[in-house]
């Protein structure tokens, strides 16, 4: 067994990438990961990367927003202290509702994005695990998991067909930067 | 890219014939990578110049309290409200153009939204200074804010437009900021992945371990979109917010329902000019010519006459309104505003404001960088007076003429003024030597279909009849890096 972990197809050009996924899925071979410098469009459907759910999180964020807001109001200004102001009433619904919508915004937003850094592992300080420094510059990299597909020579192979630029095997799992 | 396609005749985002993935990234990324030049050195001098002056009036300010500045019993608001306005108002193009413009699917928002967000948060921060310092006594700021208190169960006022605002404009900063920085994150891991030594390190710990890979920007698109979404209607509640601090009370000249539409257009409209100012100079020092190109330019002054019409529409209709509605009050606030003591700054803001910025009707004025240039201070000018306008004209006059006075500012109010922008130009030079100015990601997505060389491609491929190719030919013509003689030859 070699001691090889990926097999990388680096691409200049985002269709010739596109391709070389094609080629890879005729022949059965499974892909374990594409790193891009930008969003590609439509490779999700390729990959079968589920839809993502944050936009209905996001809408219970929001929710629990509103809600929140509208305690905290109501309980403070109607319920625990009450302000005569003018004699207006305690429980004014219209004047709650600019506040009710900034909760809901903020709740929305922070929820969004914490649940996006959590569910990609994204956190400050993270080791990042790239297998290939150019893939965040101008490559588009195919990465091939070697210990599950057996003939490293076809996969080259393929790749070269499809228009890479240069193919590699990574005897590390990741470049990190320790 | 696949499933995005663009029409041939559009004028290209990305000009240059040779430019390639690995192009953009070393375009964007020189200043980062690079020592300073002297241009920058010279403009984050004199900024930072003008932060010292801000930090000596603040604390002036602080120790003394707002009595050194030229506040009277009257005229209880003055520079320091015009000046929160004003740099809200400045903030909101930023979400304008990376919200709105997102939705709208407007590609030529990706080579300008990154500078104009970081515009947003730097001038929120100039707002929010504002807040704070003109609150008499800082240290206890937090009192805006709803805290379990040891006063009994006081709590703040939730009627008030006053706490509307602290709620308003704390969330449209940390919600823009979350944007922003969410966005930078693909831009900060490509910095990281040239960088060695320190300086990799210290991205590595602010890119949060990005990686790029597949469902990492699937899902970054969908969290994009719904930020965009959610802040579309967030930048037009804050400056409505803002506008009702004077609408809901019963101040003639103040107590408008015209306020919030008005307001949010003006603040577009000085957001732009902001915009336009700074990315003119940038555009220029830093060689972002072929991203930030004409297009671009003449786009942003298309939403400048809009907005500048409808803000001028606007003080027609206050006018017309103040007459019409048969309030003598009302009526006597707008002829003392165009004809009283401080007709030369309602003058001003007409000036500024609703004629000069019709003279980008002309074609050949929209495509002029250094007529542009001038406009779009022009109209960063008559918005600060419009603020002014709107509070020390109605201010001044009280409805006992024995309160009637004038307001004069003193040395602190104009430093506390130039010194925030002093702040403000800091902030953005420190940015653009730190992160990149324009969103390599997203450009990056233009280049195979907007680019210049995408569509000689197009046309060397026959895509276009002959009359067309002219027609794009021609329409090329008033951009900088464009060259018929490269047509001639397909």
């Amino acid at each position: 067994m070699s001691n090889i972990k990926y097999i990388l197809g680096s691409f200049g050009d985002p269709d010739e990438m596109m391709h070389g996924i094609e080629k890879l899925q005729e022949n059965n071979i499974k892909i374990h990961d594409v790193y891009t410098p930008m969003p590609i469009h439509g490779i999700e459907a390729k990959l079968g990367v589920k839809r993502s759910r944050l936009d209905i999180l996001a809408f219970f964020c929001g929710i629990t927003g509103t809600v929140s807001a509208f305690a905290l109001i109501y309980l403070t200004s109607v319920v625990d202290w009450k302000h005569n102001i003018g004699g207006k009433p305690a429980f004014a619904l219209p004047d709650f509702i600019p506040i009710m919508f900034e909760v809901t915004i903020l709740f929305c937003a922070f929820g969004l994005v914490g649940s996006y850094y959590a569910s990609t592992h994204l956190f400050p300080g993270r080791a990042p695990r790239v297998m290939d420094l150019r893939a965040t510059d101008d490559r588009f990299i195919i990465a091939v998991d070697a210990q599950e597909n057996g003939d490293h020579g076809k996969i080259d192979g393929l790749l070269k067909e499809a228009g890479a630029l240069e193919v590699k095997h990574n005897e590390r799992k990741y470049i990190s930067y320790e | 890219m696949s499933g995005h396609n663009e029409s041939i005749l559009r004028e290209p985002l990305i000009t240059g014939n040779d430019i390639t993935y690995a192009k953009i990234t070393d375009d964007i990324l020189m200043p980062v990578e690079n020592k300073p030049n002297r241009a920058w050195w010279i403009g984050f001098i004199v900024s930072l110049m003008g932060a010292t002056l801000w930090l000596v009036a603040v604390s002036y300010t602080f120790w003394n309290g707002i009595g050194s500045w030229g506040l009277n019993k009257t005229v209880g608001w003055a520079w320091d409200i015009t000046g929160f306005v004003w740099w809200v108002g400045i903030g909101h193009a930023g979400t304008l153009i990376s919200a709105v413009l997102l939705l709208f699917r407007q590609n030529w928002r990706n080579s300008i939204n990154r500078s104009a967000e970081a515009m947003t948060i730097f001038a929120v921060i100039c707002a929010a200074t504002y807040v704070v310092s003109h609150m008499g006594r800082p240290w206890l700021a937090y009192w805006v804010l709803p805290l379990p208190n040891q006063f009994g169960s006081l709590w703040v006022n939730f009627n008030s437009p006053l706490v509307w605002d602290m709620f308003a404009i704390s969330t449209y900063f940390s919600v823009s900021l979350l944007f922003w920085y969410t966005g930078l994150l693909p831009d900060i891991a490509t910095i990281r992945d040239r960088a060695t030594g320190l300086r990799r390190r210290i991205y590595s710990i602010f890119s949060f371990g990005w990686n790029g890979n597949v469902k990492t920007w699937q899902r970054f698109e969908t969290v994009s979109l719904i930020l965009a979404g959610i802040s579309t209607p967030l930048v037009l509640s804050v400056h409505t917010i803002v506008s009702m601090d004077f609408a809901t009370s019963v101040i003639p000249g103040w107590h408008t329902t015209i306020f919030p539409p008005y307001f949010v257009a003006g603040a577009i409209f000085s957001g732009f000019a902001m915009v336009l100012t700074l990315l003119l100079v940038a555009r220029k020092v830093l060689g972002l010519e072929n991203y930030i190109t004409m297009f671009h330019i003449e786009s942003m002054n298309k939403i400048i006459i809009l907005t500048g019409s409808i803000v001028g529409v606007a003080y027609i209709t206050e006018f017309f309104i103040a007459w019409y509605s048969g309030s003598e009050y009302e009526a006597y606030a707008f002829i003392n505003r165009s004809t009283g003591p401080y007709w030369w700054a309602y003058w001003m803001m007409m000036t500024c404001n609703v004629i000069s910025p019709q003279l980008l009707w002309f074609k050949k004025i929209r495509l002029s960088i250094p007529a542009t240039w001038i406009l779009s201070i022009v109209v960063n000018i008559g918005m600060w007076f419009e603020r002014f306008v709107i509070i020390v004209t109605s201010l001044h006059r009280d409805y006992l003429p024995s309160s009637w006075a004038m307001f004069y500012p003193t040395w602190v109010d104009v430093s506390v003024f130039v010194g925030s922008i002093g702040v403000f130009f800091t902030l953005f030079l420190l940015f653009l030597r730190v992160l990149p100015s324009i969103a390599i990601a997203e450009v990056k997505l233009l280049l195979k279909t907007s680019s210049e060389q995408a569509k000689l491609e197009q046309i060397k491929e026959g895509h276009l009849d002959k009359t067309h190719v002219k027609e794009y030919v021609e329409s090329l013509e008033k951009f900088d890096s464009v060259k018929q003689e490269e047509y001639a030859k397909i």
